[in-house]
């Protein structure tokens, strides 16, 4: 069933292709906005580079969430999902998975290619790569809460970033940390670790919190 | 295919037919008692009683605003009810859970069709996601039976809005879940649709099924017993 309603997901996720290109677009151009304006200035852009890239994750996937059920919402689908016959958690992961697939994994993939702009070493933009690997889950799994929360109100938007940003805040310190850590020169593994035990904590707690979320926004 | 339909359904009559007689009459196997609803500040109903015993065509009338639509998604569990409680076979539907809603087929009056599938896409998807995968040649046997004929593979947005709706309607042709419950599904539809549908709900309820239809049309079924029930305002 699980693979069905992935496969469902991609699916439309290819036929909106526009939807998923413009969130990869958004990362790319705000995380390359900062060099530009900063100039070569090749110490400062190694400092700023962590952060950076990683509030541009954290902002690109804000613009993915609102569709992550509003679509399905819309046209009647998810009122059926929520109708077939198995727990309504396995259909929240399922779905979260294939946002992650379709918003997040882009991302993940091209954070080395636009972190090269901030004169990042080899090493660096490879726990670049990890802890972004490790941290964008987290982000779908937190945002299917507001997500769910959020649905059918207006201005829902704005809301789903309020709700949500803040939540995003301990992923944000221990991805950015990592990186940090391997631009000075120390070992990132710690910080790696705790993002790792986020996001199984995250796992554990927001399918849950999403299924109940998602009933009451349907009723 | 057509054989192996038509045994599948004398032996559902015959499980209807051994319910009606193991308890020396007629067992309801839907009841509803004392429901009521509460939507923002009014109350659409309260008091509702009804029971249902398999084979029974409803036919659930009204005034807008009187509540059909919030009593259909009260039956399938979608909504809470304010008071009262639905059982199914003896148990509540709030405690079976996913085991009752896999005796339902619910239609609401959005299609629940994604406008970016082909018709195909969309019938066997969902009926996968329901625990029913059919193959394509199956599928594609049903959106012909339902008139769609060389209009499978068309994105849904393409269709007109009755041609959706149809792709709606065709997940009634392979589910085998007892209750029905139907949303407007009539609206849109041509008279053959109308027919066609007429047809599926006869075969449904002379294989023990049940079907609560909020409608305003007239379906005048020839199998099956017929109710109304009129909500009013």
């Amino acid at each position: 069933m699980l693979r069905w309603l992935v496969w469902r997901d991609l699916m439309l996720a290819w036929r909106r292709r526009a939807d998923m290109l413009s969130t990869v677009f958004f990362f790319v151009i705000v995380v390359s906005l900062f060099p530009l304006g900063i100039g070569p200035e090749t110490q400062l852009l190694r400092t700023i580079a962590p952060g950076v890239v990683w509030v541009a994750a954290l902002l690109a996937s804000m613009l993915s969430l609102g569709r992550m059920f509003a679509n399905d919402y819309h046209d009647g689908t998810l009122e059926q999902l929520l109708l077939t016959p198995q727990p309504l958690f396995l259909v929240v992961l399922g779905k979260t998975l294939a946002h992650w697939i379709v918003a997040e994994v882009p991302l993940v993939l091209i954070a080395p290619l636009v972190g090269v702009q901030f004169d990042l070493s080899g090493e660096t933009l490879r726990i670049l790569f990890v802890s972004l690997l490790l941290g964008t889950p987290v982000l779908s799994l937190i945002g299917s809460v507001g997500a769910a929360l959020t649905l059918g109100l207006r201005g829902g938007g704005v809301l789903i970033s309020i709700l949500v940003l803040p939540l995003y805040i301990p992923a944000l310190i221990f991805g950015a940390g990592a990186v940090e850590a391997s631009i000075m020169g120390t070992t990132p593994t710690p910080h790696i670790y705790l993002l790792g035990a986020f996001a199984i904590v995250s796992l554990l707690f927001s399918p849950w919190a999403a299924a109940a979320a998602l009933r009451i926004s349907l009723e | 295919m057509a054989a192996s339909e038509r045994s599948r359904r004398t032996a559902r009559e015959d499980i209807a037919d051994s319910r009606y007689n193991s308890a020396g009459g007629r067992i309801d196997i839907l009841e509803v008692s004392k429901l009521g609803c509460v939507r923002g500040d009014r109350r659409l109903f309260s008091g509702l009683d009804l029971s249902v015993s398999p084979g029974t065509y409803i036919q659930l009338t009204g005034p807008n605003g009187s509540g059909k639509t919030s009593l259909l998604r009260i039956l399938c569990g979608l909504l809470a009810p304010a008071e009262g409680e639905i059982k199914w076979n003896g148990g509540n539907i709030r405690s079976l859970g996913e085991e009752y809603v896999a005796d339902v087929t619910y239609l609401g009056h959005r299609h629940g069709v994604k406008e970016e599938l082909s018709a195909l896409e969309n019938l066997r998807i969902t009926n996968a996601l329901n625990g029913v995968e059919i193959s394509k040649e199956r599928a594609l046997a049903v959106l012909k039976e339902m008139g769609l004929a060389g209009r499978e593979s068309l994105p849904a947005r393409l269709l007109s809005e009755g041609q959706r709706r149809r792709v709606g309607l065709a997940r009634l042709l392979v589910c085998n879940t007892k209750l029905w419950l139907l949303d407007e599904v009539l609206t849109s539809l041509d008279k053959g649709a109308v027919a066609l549908v007429r047809s599926l709900i006869e075969n449904h309820l002379s294989g023990g099924g049940i079907a609560i239809v909020a409608t305003h049309q007239e379906l005048e079924l020839s199998a099956g017993h017929t109710k109304r029930l009129e909500l009013t305002t």
